[in-house]
């Protein structure tokens, strides 16, 4: 089976299937793991730092936000975001950087459309969705707490 | 700058924050290889439910476990937002819903569409055919 040709995408899906079991999984779910835990722990030495310096924790965890947001979106832009997120899988992408990255990547791609249209408006092809369900269901929350919380119903 | 680097290096809140956000993220790898979903609708989806998880009330105590570890990954974005939108709606009822969410996570939507902007500018053309 193995040195013949393989006719249908099928026998070769389940040759694939057969050949490769977990090995990839494992390691994508280990370097997702590290990475993504050493991108969190920065943003806690960041923030241990804020906290000592005499920020609350709400501007703490905002200027985290803000440092790692500005890091990988240059990161992004010298292309070195995507060398990371290729090893790191799910390690760089859902730590806020995912989300810097996925504003600058399709933004660098449409750069030749110009830098209205193409720079700014492309920005949020990735962007967009995620702000748009974000804050959807952050109003939506607060409208139920509203709701189940009749002692400060006020409206007005 | 008197910073007592000992607390800055907690070895244990530094230990719980790398594992959870490395679960978290663990998660995310999962959902990639083993479901067809993109990039984006994962991203969206960890936004979505870590609202829903703040708005219950559930995401706050893993954010008072492990700090960054749940703040920093994109749920905790969601968290922000629906934490945001409750002290709106305590402060000023309804219109608070609408103000809140987004005013608590202000910071990194504007550092994201700012600094977005300025490394677009600044990245080298890779359209360009040499």
């Amino acid at each position: 089976m193995s040195t013949n040709p393989l006719e249908t995408k099928q026998t070769y899906q389940d040759y694939v299937d057969k050949k490769s079991p977990n090995s990839p999984i494992w390691k994508n779910c280990f370097n997702a793991f590290w990475v993504g835990g050493l991108i969190c722990t920065i943003g806690q030495v960041i923030l241990n730092i804020c906290k000592e310096r005499g920020f609350d924790t709400q501007t703490s965890s905002t200027i985290v936000s803000i440092l790692l947001i500005g890091f990988s979106a240059f990161l992004t832009g010298l292309n070195l975001f995507n060398k990371i997120g290729k090893f790191a899988g799910s390690g760089s992408l859902i730590p806020i950087t995912g989300f810097a990255n996925s504003i600058v990547s399709p933004a660098m791609e449409y750069k030749s459309e110009g830098y209205v249209m193409g720079v700014g408006g492309k920005m949020f092809t990735v962007a967009g969705p995620v702000l748009v369900f974000g804050i959807s269901a952050s109003i939506l929350v607060g409208i139920v707490y509203l709701i189940f919380n009749t002692q400060s119903m006020t409206l007005v | 700058m008197d910073i007592d680097w000992t607390n800055v290096f907690d070895w244990m809140i530094l230990l719980k924050c790398f594992v959870t956000g490395g679960v978290i993220c663990i998660i995310g790898q999962i959902l990639i290889d083993k479901t067809k979903l993109t990039p984006a609708k994962i991203l969206v989806i960890f936004v979505t439910a870590g609202a829903i998880l703040g708005g219950l009330g559930i995401y706050q105590y893993l954010v008072d476990f492990a700090g960054a570890g749940a703040t920093v990954p994109l749920t905790g974005f969601g968290y922000n937002l629906a934490k945001g939108a409750i002290e709106g709606v305590q402060q000023s009822g309804l219109v608070g819903a609408f103000t809140g969410g987004v005013k608590a996570a202000s910071g990194g939507i504007a550092a994201a569409v700012f600094f977005g902007y300025l490394a677009s500018l600044i990245s080298k053309p890779k359209m360009k055919k040499q």
